[in-house]
């Protein structure tokens, strides 16, 4: 038994509709990039679940790890006053 | 690693599943948690792509173009349904080389239900009522499980499969409604199909081990035989609206319990299928292996292209 070397394994983004970001929906793998689409179209939007699809190969994301979650989030946790809520505005002072 | 780092990822683990949150790819997991997962998603993913063999068999010889365009989106479904779980299985480091190659090897399962074959087209009426049904039954639980990527493969899935549902009941609504000889086919198509739906569930709670572990990690969110009295008392009515018999005599509503008691399945019978001796088995992995050996010029030439390309 010879296993095939694998086709490169793509992260399928879709945006549901006009104005809407693009939303990882899931991975396939595919030989190239056009590929990638074409699978991607078959897979993942045969319900008119999308206008346009993005297809990025998994190497090439770059990811934190979940080990540095608490250095690498863990300052945003101190600063309170990046929040509406730290300012306490009389209640009759309007639109605010 | 020192024991502290390995004590603190543990501990980091176990207040996730508490909190009924989700374990994502990258999150360090049990080696144990990993291999369940892995056979549990890889075993739903070949389920599905086997899945399209009793009914694909009927694509040419569909009763109408309605029926023949509904047959084939199902059956593409099935196919995508494959695809999102390979691709989640994927996720915790197995490859799909890997997966297919055990299918074909007898390594891996699949679910014991399609070693039994289609022989009418009452059965793709049946098989979606009665197997898609159960398959709806076992996933809607499915869509909180604890690992995130397969709990989202089972939301996408569980979207598509209420038509699969749905198209089944119509058309065995449609043959009630015709000769004789239709509604026939479709009671006979009902006594061979009930009971491998009911062992879809998996063996009694008693006779199954893994579950107790499975479920305190979040990976199942039900028994065995709490989901099929679900599925009994969901079926019922259903037959009764269809003007069928399902062919338990046990089967009668206890109003202290408030659920239909029902006789048991054969579980002799399931455990031969499971290990391959059921009516189907061989075939159905030959012809994958058929179909995997015969499209390997186009794998092949897909990369050779690529590599052109590139
Ligand atoms: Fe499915
Ligand atoms: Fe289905």
């Amino acid at each position: 038994m010879t296993v095939q070397p694998e086709w490169p394994l793509y992260e399928i983004f879709v945006r549901g509709k006009r104005g809407l970001n693009h939303v990882h929906v899931g991975s396939l793998h595919a030989a190239d990039d056009e590929m990638a689409l074409r699978h991607a179209r078959d897979v993942y939007t045969r319900r008119n679940e999308g206008v346009s699809i993005w297809a990025v190969r998994a190497d090439l994301i770059v990811a934190s790890s979940p080990d540095e979650k608490d250095p690498l989030f863990a300052p945003a946790g101190d600063k309170v006053y990046r929040h509406p809520t730290f300012y306490a505005i009389p209640d009759d002072v309007p639109h605010m | 690693m020192t024991d502290t780092v390995q004590a603190d990822r543990q501990a980091d683990f176990e207040r996730t599943i508490e909190r009924h949150d989700r374990i994502e790819p990258r999150d360090w997991m049990p080696e144990k948690y990993r291999a369940t997962v892995v056979r549990q998603v890889a075993q739903h993913a070949h389920s599905e792509i086997i899945g399209m063999q009793p009914e694909g068999n009927w694509l040419t010889r569909a009763p109408s173009l309605r029926r023949k365009a509904i047959l084939l989106a199902k059956v593409q479904d099935e196919a995508g349904h494959g695809l999102y779980l390979y691709s989640a299985c994927e996720t915790l480091g197995v490859t799909r080389g890997e997966l297919t190659q055990k299918l074909i090897d007898g390594r891996q399962k699949y679910s014991s239900i399609f070693n039994y074959p289609a022989l009418s087209y009452a059965d793709v009426g049946t098989i979606g009522w009665l197997v898609d049904g159960a398959a709806i039954c076992n996933q809607v639980p499915l869509c909180r499980t604890s690992y995130g990527p397969y709990g989202r493969a089972m939301i996408r899935i569980c979207k598509e499969e209420s038509f699969h549902q749905r198209q089944g009941f119509e058309l065995l609504m449609t043959m009630m409604s015709g000769t004789d000889e239709q509604r026939a086919m479709v009671q006979e198509s009902v006594d061979r199909f009930w009971w491998p739906a009911l062992m879809m569930f998996g063996p009694p709670d008693a006779e199954s081990p893994n579950t107790a572990q499975s479920m305190a990690w979040g990976i199942k969110r039900d028994t065995n035989d709490d989901l099929r009295q679900k599925f009994v008392d969901m079926s019922v009515p259903q037959a009764r609206a269809l003007g069928v018999t399902l062919p338990d005599p046990d089967l009668a509503w206890n109003e202290e319990r408030g659920h239909h008691d029902f006789g048991q399945p054969d579980w002799h019978e399931f455990a031969a299928v499971v290990a391959g001796s059921g009516p189907c088995n061989a075939q159905r992995i030959a012809h994958r292996k058929r179909a995997h050996d015969e499209g390997a010029w186009v794998r092949e030439a897909a990369t050779a292209f690529a590599a052109k390309e590139a």
